[in-house]
């Protein structure tokens, strides 16, 4: 198995800590040496999945939400679950697949564009439901991959 | 992690000027500010997103809801100063289509 450097927070799901994860992630992708571009894509898709764990978690007060950082040489992997309880990166990446616009209601509020911009602004984004949501996504270096997906138009 | 909203009357037009980052803990303040603007019959509203550093769908579903709103009562609402990443997110998401969207320092 290749190494990777792992980071875990684990934040109140309320809305104000959306930032500060997206400062701490930022930071992490800034170490790793991601172009500018490549972290801004990266702070827009993980504050859009802390936010969707926050509001998935909204009826209890005493939620949190769990981000998982995976640092290899030539990506980055997160992870977000909205369910606090055990959490093991690999395992839960094991579970995690490609989601059904059908089966994911509450993924696609406010129209879905959330989850769009995930889906454009990072390689690959899955979804694993049961207890809680959790999504999974990487982003390569050099932004090689999913450039098509900026093309693609929502409302057109 | 601060968002901050002015409101300027300008020869009959409403100008917002905002500078800081929109997600969702600052979205509410945005939207808060928006509806205070009465009535949107022939409404004329400028938003101003030049010194905004960091926007996601939170921001763009304040600014959607706004324009319907805005547009089902006739009025008019462009936003202007969007930087390069900014005008990215209108664009890949197609809501450049809707909105009129013009760059830093003009343009579409």
């Amino acid at each position: 198995m290749t190494s990777y450097d792992y980071v875990e927070m684990r934040v109140p799901a309320k809305a104000e800590y959306v930032g500060v994860v997206r400062l701490a992630v930022s930071g992490i992708a800034s170490r790793l040496g991601f172009t500018y571009d490549a972290i801004e894509d990266l702070k827009i898709a993980i504050s859009e999945a802390v936010t969707n764990a926050v509001q998935h978690a909204y009826d209890d007060e005493s939620g949190e939400v769990l981000v998982g950082c995976a640092s290899y040489e030539d990506r980055v992997e997160l992870m977000i679950t909205d369910h606090g309880q055990s959490f093991n990166f690999e395992e839960a990446k094991r579970r995690t697949g490609p989601y059904d616009e059908e089966i994911e209601p509450e993924l696609l509020r406010e129209g879905g564009l959330g989850l769009y911009l995930m889906e454009t602004l990072m390689d690959e984004v899955k979804i694993h439901h049961e207890e809680g949501v959790t999504v999974f996504m990487t982003k390569y270096f050099g932004g090689e991959r999913g450039e098509a997906h900026d093309e693609q138009r929502v409302y057109t | 992690m601060e968002l901050n909203i002015e409101r300027v009357e300008e020869e009959g037009r409403t100008v917002f000027y905002v500078a800081g980052e929109i997600d969702a803990y600052t979205a509410p303040k945005m939207k808060e500010a928006l509806e205070r603007v009465t009535p949107l019959e022939e409404a004329d509203i400028v938003i101003d997103l030049t010194d905004v550093s960091y926007m996601d769908s939170t921001g763009l579903g304040v600014f959607v809801g706004f324009y319907k709103s805005v547009d089902a009562a006739e009025g008019s609402v462009k936003i202007v100063g969007t930087n390069r990443r900014l005008h990215r997110l209108f664009e890949i998401t197609g809501l450049d289509e809707i909105i009129d969207v013009e760059r830093i320092g003009g343009g579409e």
